[in-house]
This record gives structure tokens, C-alpha cells and sequence, in this order.
């Protein structure tokens, strides 16, 4: 079995792979300027042009990322609004926060209210209990293996039942998971609260391999967000990972940008086949269908970098789709939304505009995306109202389906 | 009402001794082997054919821990270039990873376990157990095992034309438009003939096991077992239906034209799951409930004492089938249910511990009080089940929807189904080797070497799993060729552990090789008086054709 592990230098086909060895001291890193410094209010535009290739990417494998290089690139807004006054990075990441660490057993730090409450749930309840009850089981087999060894018990019993002992085994369990089900069904009753009114809308849209995001509730812009390729594996000026950006294979271009505190609406499509939107320290994984809204809603508390990785196996380069999160407070986030060209809707204001669709905007180059797939059967659902369900958009609106055929 | 109390010498299984010579007339070599309709045979086919798809599919794990064992793509590209003759893309050098995760879930499925399990114990042993001659329908036996072969080999010849890196679960539209290359046909067409296989092995035993008990052999005489196998069979009737639908549907949709799970046609790619794991999830208990039976055979072996609580012990496995019906939808928890729809899967899947609890505590009661013998096959067996109770918890954590929201599609759930997998089937089937090989070859196996091969495949497997529950609690997706570097050192531990496991399994294959050339002769009951089944009346190996008067139960 090819078990030296000797690193294989392998083709230059492998060039967007990225090897691993550059160390890092993740937890120091400042927030890079460089992610939206270079974002235009045209980015979106720019973003779309890249879509077209996708059409071959499930038929051949063709490279089929939307562009990074600066050539792509709208010339950059005149001021990031994510710089401070003195232009240093206005935020930075949290040692050990919205990332994973090496080495290390628990679950990732938690900045959500649902994500501490499942943390503690997971923690503080089902992890010492089945300990518990693994610990109970390996004891009681130490002990009948030392007890009743042939040596120590030359004769067995005969016994063959014991109406009390079974009621007790089959009773004891119901109680424990009786105990597990109430905080349980709470988490998942506060996991589908609603998104209040005032509620920020974020779309975020699975493409084979990157995110598109979308803010409905703030204009029409897109951004386009691809896995950083490193270094070594750019040509001609291409934008390469740096530290700042974040860890390899989980810094991405373009970095959504979120507000704290202030409520999340998240929703979820695809434009190709299932890919799963995942932010461990938002407790938060919700699948990207095509033909479906999903939705699900969380309020950041700290600001900082987040990361996560799509969770929903999606083909060659599952691996190299990443989720980046920046989050701001509220007036850094409605600075960015201006400098991108959107609009911040009036306080107290219902998110329930329209949702821009790519398909239906003859701006955005993205619904190339949906009339050159091949088999025509990526198209998202061309919805024509917001979902303002209060849970998961699991149906699929009707007559919806067939846009882009 | 025990765990067939019966007196070896109550039995009247004289006739298989009698006429020896006539029960032990074989055919020739060609027909006895290929077109053959003897249970203990076929068995042996199905045995032979598991151990050869064992290795292959841990084989494949083997690359897929090499690959995983440091950050970075180190192998794949070579293995790609390998495999197609000529310098390949980087996104075919990334395809192959998911070529490799789909072969090695499929085939241990598939072609290991339910083969082992069903086809091989469950062919040499369930007829013996209930006295009876051979199975009902011994030409649809012979079908049933012939189906699997030309079943392995699309499955086997896939990865030269393209490839299906649809992950073993398929899921629409990756394994619709996503992949467009025949390899995913020939997948799907695999999966119909090892599932007609399977539907035909089920009718076999169900009516075999209904029909053709010897007289006083009552249902709830049987050995555990033989129910095992009956419930499983049930499952298989059941769920397995659903999956050549749901593939069929699935062969339309990517050849003409059909949009079943294609929202542009009005179909839906959530259709497919629900099919898929309506099926699935009972092919989990299909995997393991022989396993249990198993156990529950060696433990009251060893311990020289009857099963405790044989009642609870058959209707827990009865109840595990059942409610292992309705708790299909754990699996996408993901996929934006309804917040009621989540909370009753959360608690009807976290019904199914306390049945299985229920064996558990049944198994250890049956040891309590005994006068226990560490043999081999025992030693697999009490592993079997601290291992199999590591991963029964987690999968108690795995059950609340909420947590899910953190967990799917991590290695946390890797982790949860190789430790009832790999570590409980797996487990369940070397006990199961190693108790009834003396049987089946005539020869003992070497204790010695059955030991070593215990604790070292043990350490092994605890080394290479223990450590993904880590990887899934920060965050790690399943299914990813490359990952980031804070993913780095558990994933060296794990392919660490798998050097050791496939040391463990070297000691098993060495064991094996001696014993069958030269292991010594296998009394009719090595076990002694706590081996109670009617196996163990007969020869071993047993004649030819067994109980051909037949044993009567008390």
C-alpha cells in the first residue's frame, strides 16, 4: 500500500490543487483590504462574465471559474469602507475564531445565539451522556469478562431472563432520551424563528465550483466569490492567496460581507446540481437545491473572518468552493453595500422586494449560466416574490420551472 | 422458550451420519461449483466472493488514507494518469477521488457485507439451524449468486470509462447532468442486478425459513440467527424495491429524457434522496441485524449459557426493522425540511436506541453469570459490541435535527457509520469467520494468530476512526480530496491507523492460507457444551446433503 506519503510531484494540470506546506499563524491575521478594495459598484457586472464557461464545465471538466485576474477586475472603489480612518484593516480575525484549528477536539467557537445554544446542547448534554453511557457498557464488560472468566467461574448460571432487569434497560433509555429530546426540539424551534422584519437578505447562489451571492434587499449587485489559488499555481498577474486573506482552501476572492447584530436572512439556490452553504461557527448548513429556496435565518454577534466549505459533494472540485464571511458592524455594512453600488432600505423597512434573478436581468451575464447547461436543467426557479415563509422554502413554486427553456 | 434450548441429544439428526455416503456424493467440479444448487456451496461462493471484494474496496480506503495523509493533492494526479494511459487534467485527477469514495462505499456494501452476511452465512447456516435440507428454492439460490458477478464486474469496469464520482448515495442532478459519462450507467445497472440478486435471496429465505423448519422447530425456538436473517430478509423485500425504482427513474433521467428529479420538468432533486433513503436507511439494519444474530450465537457460546431475554432479544431486532422504516429523512437534515417534519425524524430516530440498547444490555446479561472462554470468535464479538455501542451514541447525537445543522455531511458521520460499520459489521462477520470456520473447512483456524489479528486490527481501526469524530466536530466536510491545512494532523493519525488495520489484516490472511492447507482436523463441536445449535450435531465439515431425515425439536 502506497503508504510512504512521499509528496508526488505530479503534473502542472495540478496547478490549481495548491500544495500544502506555506505555515501560517492564522489567528494573527489582519483583515485584508485587498478582498473589496478591488470591488467596484460593477463588480456584479464583471462577476457575470465569467459564468459562460460553465456550460462545458459538467461536460468536459473545463476550467470554468469566474475571472480573478485584475484584467477582469473593474478598477477598484476609491475607499474601502471596511478600512479604518487611518486606512488600517478595521477589523481582524479573532485568534481561534471562525476557522479550524490543528489538533484540536471540540467544536468550533460559536457566534450565534443557536450556535452556543446547539454548543452547549452538544457539550454540556449529549456529549457527557454518551460518554456515559459508553463508559457504563465498557465497565460492565470489564467486569463480567474478569468476573465470570471460565477461571473464576467454573459452572455458569442458567439464568435466562429477569422481567425486572429488561423493564429497567428498556425504561432507562426512554428517560435519557427524553432528556436529550426536550433541549432538542428547542434548538429546533429556535433554529426556524423567523427573520424578523428589518431582517438582511443574503441569497447565495451553488455554482460548479464558486458562490455567487446576492442582496436583494439592497439593489441588485452580485459578487462572485472563487477559492484563492496559491501562489505558485497563478499566471500573468492573477490575484494569488495571502496570508490576509485567510487559510488555504478556505480564502475566497470575494468575501461576503454581513452585518452583527442584525438578523440574517439566508436563502439558498443552485444553478447546477446540490451544493450546501456551511459556516461551522454559525451553526448553520443549509443545502443549495436547484429549483428550490431554502431559507434559514442567524444574527452574527462578533465581528471578524469566518470560513466554511461547501458540504454537499458537487462534482471534481467540490473541495475548492469556499465560504468567507466578513462581518461588520452595521454602518461599515451599509458603507460596503454603497461602495457596491446598492442601496440600504429605510429602518424598520420589511425585506420584501422583489429578488433580482439572474435569468431575468439582462445586465448580469449570469444567466448565461442557466440557457448554455447542457441537459437545460439547472435553472433556478424563476420566482417571482420574495419567500417570506417562516420555514424552509422546501416547495417549489409552481410554473416556476421552466424559465430558460 | 429459550435461544433453542435444545439438547444435542434430544435431536434425532442421525440420518446425515447413515447414509454418509450418499449424502456426500459431489458432482463434478464445473457442476458443483458453477452450477451449483447446495446452500453450504453457494455460501461458500458468496463467502469467496465478499473476502475478494473486501480487499479490493479496502484496497481503494488504503489510497483514499494515502491521498488524505497529508494536505495537498499528492497521488491523484499519477493514479489518474495510471488509470487512463496519458497525462490528465487536474478536474480528472480530482473526479478520480470521487470515483474512488463511490467504488468504496458501493462496494462494501454492496459486494462485501450483504454478501458475507446474507449470502454467505446466512446461505450455510440458516437451513442447518432450522434442520432443514437446503433452501426452498436452490436454483434461484444459484441465480441469486450469479447476478452478483456480472454486478461486481460493471461496477469494476466503470472507472475505464469515465468513471461515476457521484458519491455512493448518487445524488440527482450530479448523477443525472452532472455526469454524463456511461460509468454512472453502468453504476446504476450494477446496482440493479445486485439488487434483483438480493430481492431473490430474500424470497429464498423467508420461504425457506417459513416452510421448511424441521418439526418442533417453532418460531420462537430459532436461533437468533435465523431471525436475524428472517428480519433481513423482510428488509431487503421491502426497501430494495424502492432503490430499482428510484435508480430506474434515475437511468430515464439521464438517457431519455425523463425529469423526474429535474425542477426544469417539474421533478425534484429532494425526490431522489427521499427514494434513495428509504432504502438506505433499512439497508443500514441490513447490514447489520445478521450481525447481530451472529453475536448473539458466539456470546452464548462462550459463555456456556443461553441467550438472556431471547424474547427481547428476536422482537428488538423485529422492532429495529420496523422503525428503521420510518426514519429516513435523518439523512437530510440538510436539505431544508420543515421544522415538524425535522422533529419527528429527531425522535423516531432516536426511538431506535432503546431496541437496540435493549441487545446490548442483553448481550452483557448473557455473559454476566457465565463461565467465559476467550476464543477467538469471542473476542470479536465482546469488541463487537463496546464498538458498536461507541458508534450507536454518536449516532444518538446524529439524530437531533439541530446538531445536524453543524454535523451532516462532516466526518463526525464518518466516523459514526465506520464505527457500526467497520467496527460492528466487520466485526460481527471475523466473529463470525472465525466461530464457524472450523465448520465450514473441516480445519481449526490458528488461535494464535486469530488473536493477534484482534488486537492489532482493532488498534487499527480505533486509530483510523476515533480521530475523524475530532476532524468532524471542527468542521471537516466528508468527501473532499484536499482539505485545509488545520485539517492536517488527525488526518496523519487516521492514515497511520490504517497502516496498522491492513497489518491486522495481513495476520487474517496468513491465518487463513495456513488453516486451509494446514490447520488441524476440526472436531463436529470445537465450542463445547455451549453450542447449542444444530450445526454443531453434524460433521465438519457437514455432509454433502445434511438432514436428510429430519432432526425432530423438543
Amino acid at each position: 500500500m502506497a503508504m510512504g506519503f512521499t509528496r508526488v510531484a505530479i503534473t502542472a494540470a495540478l496547478a490549481l490543487a495548491g500544495l500544502s506546506g506555506t505555515g501560517y499563524a492564522v489567528a494573527q491575521q489582519p483583515a485584508p483590504a485587498t478582498a473589496t478594495a478591488t470591488q467596484g459598484p460593477t463588480a456584479a457586472l464583471a462577476a457575470g462574465q465569467g459564468a459562460p464557461a460553465q456550460g462545458s464545465a459538467v461536460q468536459g471538466g473545463a476550467a470554468n471559474i469566474a475571472p480573478t485576474s485584475s484584467a477582469a477586475t473593474p478598477p477598484a472603489a476609491p475607499a474601502s469602507p471596511l478600512l479604518a480612518q487611518d486606512g488600517a484593516p478595521a477589523i481582524g480575525a479573532q485568534p481561534a475564531i471562525g476557522q479550524p484549528r490543528n489538533g484540536v477536539m471540540d467544536l468550533q467557537p460559536q457566534v450565534t445565539a443557536n450556535g452556543r445554544f446547539a454548543k452547549w446542547f452538544h457539550n454540556t448534554i449529549l456529549f457527557p451522556l454518551i460518554t456515559l453511557v459508553s463508559v457504563l457498557v465498557l465497565v460492565l464488560l470489564i467486569w463480567v469478562v474478569l468476573r465470570y472468566r471460565q477461571a473464576a467461574n467454573l459452572t455458569p448460571s442458567k439464568t435466562s431472563h429477569n422481567t425486572v432487569i429488561e423493564v429497567i434497560w428498556t425504561l432507562a433509555p426512554v428517560l435519557i432520551l427524553v432528556m436529550i429530546a426536550v433541549p432538542s426540539i428547542g434548538l429546533l424551534q429556535a433554529q426556524f424563528k423567523p427573520a424578523p422584519a428589518g431582517a438582511v437578505t443574503l441569497k447565495a447562489i451553488g455554482n460548479q465550483w464558486y458562490w455567487t451571492y446576492q442582496y436583494p434587499d439592497n439593489g441588485g449587485f452580485e459578487i462572485t466569490a472563487n477559492m484563492l489559488k496559491e501562489k505558485n499555481q497563478v499566471t500573468g498577474g492573477e490575484r494569488f492567496r495571502t496570508d490576509a486573506d485567510g487559510p488555504r482552501l478556505l480564502a475566497a476572492d470575494n468575501r461576503v460581507v454581513l452585518p452583527v447584530g442584525v438578523p440574517i436572512r439566508l436563502i439558498t439556490t443552485s444553478n447546477d446540481v446540490i451544493h450546501s452553504w456551511a459556516m461551522p461557527a454559525f451553526w448553520i448548513k443549509l443545502d443549495a437545491i436547484p429549483g428550490r429556496l431554502n431559507e434559514t435565518s442567524f444574527t452574527i454577534e462578533k465581528p471578524g473572518l469566518y470560513f466554511g466549505q461547501c458540504s454537499e459533494l458537487c462534482g471534481a472540485r467540490h473541495p475548492f468552493m469556499p465560504i468567507a464571511v466578513q462581518a461588520v458592524p452595521p454602518a461599515q455594512f451599509a458603507a460596503w453595500i454603497r461602495a457596491k453600488g446598492g442601496t440600504m432600505p429605510a429602518p424598520g423597512q420589511a425585506s420584501n422586494k422583489v429578488i433580482p434573478q439572474p435569468t431575468s436581468d439582462a445586465g448580469d451575464a449570469t444567466s448565461n449560466a442557466g440557457s448554455t447547461y447542457p441537459a437545460g436543467g439547472a435553472v433556478e426557479n424563476a420566482v417571482t416574490t420574495a419567500p417570506v415563509i417562516t420555514q424552509g422554502a422546501t416547495g417549489n413554486p409552481a410554473g416556476a420551472g421552466n424559465a430558460g427553456h | 422458550m429459550t435461544d433453542t434450548a435444545l439438547h444435542p441429544s434430544a435431536f434425532q439428526a442421525h440420518g446425515a451420519h447413515e447414509h454418509h455416503h450418499e449424502a456426500d456424493h459431489k458432482p463434478s467440479f464445473f457442476a458443483r461449483w458453477f452450477m451449483s444448487t447446495n446452500h453450504k456451496d453457494i455460501g461458500t461462493l458468496y463467502l469467496i466472493f465478499a473476502i475478494i471484494a473486501g480487499i479490493i474496496g479496502g484496497a481503494i480506503s488504503g489510497l483514499m488514507r494515502a491521498e488524505l495523509a497529508q494536505p495537498g493533492i499528492q497521488y491523484l494526479g499519477t493514479w489518474a494518469n495510471m488509470l487512463h494511459g496519458g497525462p490528465q487534467s487536474l478536474d480528472q485527477a480530482l473526479h478520480l477521488w470521487n470515483v474512488l469514495i463511490t467504488a468504496h462505499g458501493l462496494i462494501m456494501v454492496f459486494f462485501m457485507v450483504m454478501p458475507a452476511m446474507i449470502g454467505g452465512f446466512g446461505n450455510w447456516f440458516v437451513p442447518i439451524m432450522i434442520g432443514a435440507p437446503d433452501m426452498a428454492f436452490p436454483r434461484m439460490n444459484n441465480v441469486s449468486f450469479w447476478l452478483l458477478v456480472p454486478a461486481f464486474t460493471l461496477l469494476l469496469a466503470s472507472p475505464f470509462f469515465g468513471g461515476a464520482g457521484t458519491g455512493w448515495t448518487m445524488y440527482a442532478p450530479l448523477s443525472t447532468y452532472g455526469e454524463t459519462s456511461p460509468a454512472v450507467d453502468m453504476a446504476i445497472l450494477s446496482l440493479h442486478l445486485a439488487g434483483a440478486s438480493s430481492i431473490l435471496g430474500a424470497i429464498n429465505f423467508i420461504t425457506t425459513i417459513f416452510n421448511m423448519r424441521a418439526p418442533g422447530m417453532t418460531l420462537h425456538k430459532m436461533p437468533l440467527f435465523v431471525w436475524s436473517v428472517l428480519v433481513t430478509a423482510f428488509l431487503l423485500l421491502l426497501a430494495l424495491p424502492v432503490l430499482a425504482a428510484a435508480i430506474t427513474m434515475l437511468l430515464t433521467d439521464r438517457n431519455f429524457g425523463t425529469t423526474f428529479y429535474d425542477p426544469a420538468g417539474g421533478g425534484d432533486p429532494v425526490l431522489w434522496q427521499h427514494l434513495f433513503w428509504f432504502f438506505g436507511h433499512p439497508e443500514v439494519y441490513i447490514m447489520i441485524l445478521p450481525g447481530f444474530g451472529m453475536i448473539s450465537q458466539i456470546i452464548a457460546t462462550f459463555s456456556r449459557k443461553p441467550v438472556f431475554g431471547y424474547l427481547g432479544m428476536a422482537y428488538a431486532m423485529v422492532a429495529i426493522g420496523v422503525v428503521g422504516f420510518v426514519v429516513w429523512a435523518h439523512h437530510m437534515f440538510a436539505t431544508g425540511l420543515s421544522v415538524n417534519t425535522k422533529m419527528y425524524f429527531t425522535a423516531a430516530t432516536m426511538v431506535i436506541a432503546v431496541p437496540t440498547g435493549i441487545k446490548i444490555f442483553s448481550w452483557i446479561a448473557t455473559m454476566w453469570g457465565g463461565s467465559i472462554t476467550f476464543k477467538t470468535p469471542m473476542v470479536w464479538a465482546i469488541g463487537f459490541i463496546f464498538m458498536f455501542t461507541v458508534g450507536g451514541v454518536t449516532g444518538v447525537v446524529l439524530a437531533n435535527g439541530g446538531v445536524d445543522d453543524y454535523m451532516q455531511d462532516t466526518y463526525y458521520v464518518v466516523a459514526h457509520f465506520h464505527y457500526v460499520l467497520s467496527l460492528g459489521a466487520v466485526f460481527a462477520l471475523f466473529a463470525g469467520f472465525y466461530y464457524w470456520f472450523p465448520k465450514m473447512s473441516g480445519r481449526m483456524y490458528n488461535e494464535w494468530l486469530g488473536q493477534i489479528h484482534f488486537w492489532v486490527f482493532f488498534i487499527g481501526v480505533n486509530v483510523l476512526f476515533f480521530p475523524m469524530h475530532f476532524l468532524g466536530l471542527q468542521g471537516m466536510p466528508r468527501r473532499i480530496s484536499d482539505y485545509p491545512d488545520a485539517f492536517s494532523k488527525w488526518n496523519a493519525v487516521a492514515s497511520h491507523g490504517y497502516e496498522i488495520m491492513a497489518a491486522g489484516m495481513a495476520v487474517f490472511f496468513v491465518n487463513l492460507i495456513w488453516s486451509l492447507l494446514a490447520g488441524p482436523k476440526a472436531p463436529d463441536n470445537p465450542w463445547g457444551e455451549g453450542a447449542t445449535t444444530l450445526e454443531w450435531t453434524l460433521s465438519s465439515p457437514p455432509p454433502y446433503h445434511q438432514f436428510e431425515t429430519l432432526p425432530h425439536i423438543d
